[in-house]
C-alpha cells in the first residue's frame, strides 16, 4: 500500500475538538459539510487548502480528547490519505484504522510544510520526495495493517464473518 | 522457562478471566464483551456500519445499552432524528435497555446506577469516558463507532492487553478536597499523554477512603491522561454498591419512584451478590510499567487552566480569574455526592451578578434524590438554572454553549480550545465545591474563601 501527497503541519496535542468542533454537531448527520471545518480550530486554512491525498503531520498525541469516529472520518472525507505523528491518542489511533486511514507513527519533526511524502505501510518507510530523504515508521501490528488491507474494520467482518485477529503475538 | 512466571496486574488478570487462558501485556487477544454502550451521537454512526455488513443479527440485544444524552431533550431536528434512530435500531433489534429523557440520563452515571456494572466485567462504550466503570472493577475503555458496530455483531472485541501504570494516593485528603481535586493533581503530575495505551490501576489509602462515586468520578478522567482503562481493585465498598444497585433495579423501576429506564430488568451478567468480585486484585509480584505515588494530604482544592486538563494548580493560587458561567454537572460531576457538595457552598449564598450558574444533575434518580434532599430548592434560592440530565454544555453542544471570550469553570472533564463554545472562550476545570465558590465570588476560588 503505497500513499503519496502534501504536507500539512501541525503542532502537539491536537484534540479531536480541533479536529472535529462540537458547535458543527448539528452538521453530523451531514458529513461533506462538516468536513469543511475539518481541523478548523488548529489552523483555519486547512479546509480550504487540503487537496485529496494530502498527509497531515503532526507532533505528538495527535487526536486526544473524544471517542468521536467522525474525526478521523472528516478528515478522510476531506481528502486525507494518511496522518502521520511523532504518538497518538488510542482512541483516535484505533478509529483512524477502523475506518480504513493509516496513521504512522515516526519522527516527523524534519518534514516541513509542502513536503511531497510517500508512505509506503508494508515496507514501513516514509520518502521525503521533496527533501530526498527517508523515515522510518513504527510498524503497525499485524491485525490493524490485515484491517488497513482489507478496508477497515466492518469489510473485515464482513470478508472473514467474524474478527479474525487471535494468537498474534505484538507490540 | 526456569521459575515461576510473575505475577498479573488487575486489569490482566480480568483480561485472562474474559480470555479463558493467562495473558500479558502486549498480547493480542479477542473477548467477549458483557456490555456494549453507544449514544446518540456514536450510536447513529455504530448503526449504519452495523448495516453494512449486510443483515446480520446483533448477537446478544441484552448486553447493548443505548443512552440518548448528550444532545437531550433534543436540541434541534438533527438531534432529534439521531435520538430517534436510537429507539428505531432497539425496538428492530430487541434492544430494551434504550434510555430517553425522563428515565434516563448522562450514561456513565447511569449504567452503575442502573445496575448493569460490576466487577470483572469487560465493557466498550462508543463513549471515551467508558474508562469510568474501571471504579466498580470492570475493565471498561472508549471505542469509536465501527468498534461498537463489531462487537453488536460478533459479540466480541479486539484488544491488546494494556501495560499497567500504578498510582498510588496515600494520606488523609484536606478540606473541601474531593475526587476529582485528586484526579487534577495526577493529571498535573502525570500529563495528558503519560498513561497513553496503559491500564492505569489506582490504589493506597486515599483511594480506599473514597466512596464509589468519587472511584467514578477519579477513573472517568483516565482517559485525559491517554489511558486505555483506569480502574481500582474492587473492596467491601464495591460489593456492596453493587448489590444494593441491583436490588433497587431488580425491584423494577415503578417500585421505588427511583431507578433505571425501560422497565426492563437490569442483568447485562451481572450478579447481585458481586461475587466476580472475588479474588479480583493484582498479583504482589505483578509487572508495571512504571509507579507513581502521591501524598494526597498535599492536595488542595484544584482547578485547570485552559486549554489541558493537565494545567492544573491550586485554585487559590489561581490569580484573579474574572468569571461569566459555571457549569455543576457532566460524567464527571453530576451525582448526588456532589450536588451536596455544591449546596454546602450554595445554600443560603449568592450567585454571583455577573454569573450563569447551571447545575445538571447526572440522571433521573440523582435528580429527585436531590428534589427530595432539598438541594435543587438551595441551587434556585442561590440564583442558579437547573436542568433536565444531559451532556449539553460540556462538549458545547447546547444549554450553556460559551460567547466570545468568556470564562466557565466547569465540573466538566475537558478544557481544550473550542469546546464548551467559541473557539476564544475559556473552560477551567475543577470539582464541584469550587466550582460552586467561583460562583459566588464571580471568580475562580477556593471554597475556603466563600465559606468561613
Amino acid at each position: 500500500m503505497k500513499l503519496q501527497g502534501r504536507a500539512h503541519l501541525f503542532g502537539d496535542d491536537i484534540s479531536t475538538d480541533h479536529i472535529a468542533p462540537g458547535r458543527y454537531y448539528h452538521l453530523r448527520s451531514n458529513l461533506p459539510e462538516f468536513a469543511k471545518h475539518v481541523l478548523e480550530d488548529a489552523d483555519p486554512a486547512f479546509p480550504s487548502r487540503v487537496r485529496p491525498g494530502d498527509f497531515v503531520v503532526a507532533g505528538s498525541n495527535f487526536g486526544l480528547g473524544s471517542s468521536r469516529e467522525h474525526a478521523p472520518t472528516i478528515m478522510k472525507m476531506a481528502g486525507v490519505s494518511a496522518v502521520l505523528a511523532k504518538s497518538f491518542a488510542r482512541i483516535f489511533f484505533r478509529n483512524a484504522i477502523n475506518i480504513g486511514m493509516p496513521a504512522v507513527v515516526c519522527d516527523t519533526e524534519g518534514i516541513s510544510a509542502g513536503d511531497q511524502l510517500e508512505l509506503d505501510l508494508a515496507a514501513g518507510r516514509v520518502r521525503n520526495l521533496t527533501q530526498g530523504t527517508e523515515l522510518d515508521v513504527v510498524p503497525l501490528p499485524a491485525v490493524m495493517l490485515r484491517l488497513l488491507e482489507d478496508g477497515g474494520l466492518v469489510e473485515h467482518v464482513k470478508k472473514h464473518g467474524r474478527l479474525a485477529v487471535g494468537g498474534e503475538a505484538s507490540d | 522457562m526456569p521459575g515461576k512466571p510473575s505475577g498479573l496486574t488487575l486489569t490482566e488478570r480480568i483480561l485472562s478471566r474474559a480470555a479463558g487462558r493467562e495473558v500479558r501485556a502486549g498480547e493480542l487477544i479477542e473477548v467477549p464483551v458483557d456490555l456494549i454502550l453507544a449514544n446518540d451521537i456514536t450510536g447513529p454512526v455504530a448503526f449504519k456500519e452495523f448495516g453494512r455488513l449486510g443483515g446480520v443479527p446483533v448477537a446478544d440485544p441484552d448486553r447493548v445499552v443505548l443512552v440518548a444524552d448528550h444532545f437531550v431533550p433534543n436540541k434541534d431536528i438533527a438531534s432529534a432524528e439521531l435520538a430517534k434512530s436510537l429507539r428505531e435500531f432497539a425496538a428492530a433489534h430487541g434492544i430494551d435497555k434504550c434510555y430517553d429523557p425522563g428515565r434516563g440520563g448522562i450514561e456513565h452515571a447511569l449504567l452503575p446506577e442502573a445496575g448493569l456494572v460490576g466487577p470483572g466485567q469487560v465493557i466498550i462504550g462508543g463513549d471515551s469516558h467508558t474508562c469510568t466503570y474501571g471504579a466498580l472493577g470492570a475493565f471498561a475503555t472508549g471505542v469509536g463507532s465501527t468498534d461498537v458496530a463489531a462487537a453488536m455483531a460478533t459479540g466480541l472485541a479486539w484488544f491488546k492487553v494494556p501495560e499497567t501504570l500504578r498510582v498510588t494516593l496515600t494520606g488523609q485528603t484536606g478540606p473541601w478536597v474531593g475526587a476529582k481535586d485528586l484526579a487534577l493533581a495526577v493529571l498535573a503530575r502525570l500529563g495528558v499523554e503519560r498513561a497513553n495505551y496503559m491500564a492505569v490501576e489506582y490504589d493506597g489509602e486515599s483511594i480506599a477512603a473514597l466512596s464509589v462515586e468519587g472511584r467514578l468520578t477519579l477513573c472517568n478522567l483516565g482517559i485525559e491522561m491517554g489511558a486505555k482503562n483506569a480502574i481500582v481493585a474492587p473492596d467491601a465498598k464495591t460489593v456492596e454498591y453493587v448489590a444494593e444497585r441491583a436490588r433497587v433495579n431488580g425491584r423494577g423501576a415503578g417500585a421505588t419512584g427511583v431507578g433505571t429506564g425501560a422497565g426492563a430488568p437490569t442483568t447485562g451478567g451481572l450478579r447481585a451478590d458481586g461475587l466476580r468480585a472475588d479474588g479480583l486484585r493484582a498479583d504482589p509480584d505483578a509487572v508495571y510499567a512504571g509507579s507513581v505515588a502521591i501524598d494526597a494530604s498535599t492536595i488542595e482544592p484544584m482547578v485547570a487552566l485552559p486549554h489541558l486538563p493537565s494545567n492544573g494548580r491550586a485554585a487559590a493560587k489561581a490569580g484573579d480569574v474574572p468569571i461569566d458561567q459555571v457549569v455543576i454537572g457532566s460524567c464527571t460531576n453530576g451525582r448526588l455526592e456532589d450536588l451536596r457538595e455544591a449546596a454546602r457552598v450554595l445554600r443560603g449564598r449568592r450567585v454571583h451578578p455577573r454569573v450563569r450558574c447551571l447545575i445538571i444533575p447526572a440522571t433521573q434518580e440523582v435528580y429527585l434524590r436531590a428534589a427530595r434532599e432539598g438541594l435543587l430548592e438551595a441551587f434556585v434560592e442561590a440564583g442558579a438554572a437547573v436542568s433536565a440530565p444531559t451532556c449539553g454544555p460540556c462538549l458545547g453542544g447546547h444549554m450553556g454553549v460559551l460567547a466570545s471570550g468568556e470564562r466557565c469553570v466547569a465540573t466538566t472533564n475537558r478544557n481544550f480550545v473550542g469546546r464548551m463554545g467559541h473557539p476564544s472562550s475559556e473552560v477551567y476545570l475543577a470539582g464541584p465545591a469550587v466550582a460552586a465558590a467561583s460562583a459566588v465570588a464571580g471568580r475562580v476560588a477556593d471554597p475556603r474563601e466563600v465559606v468561613a
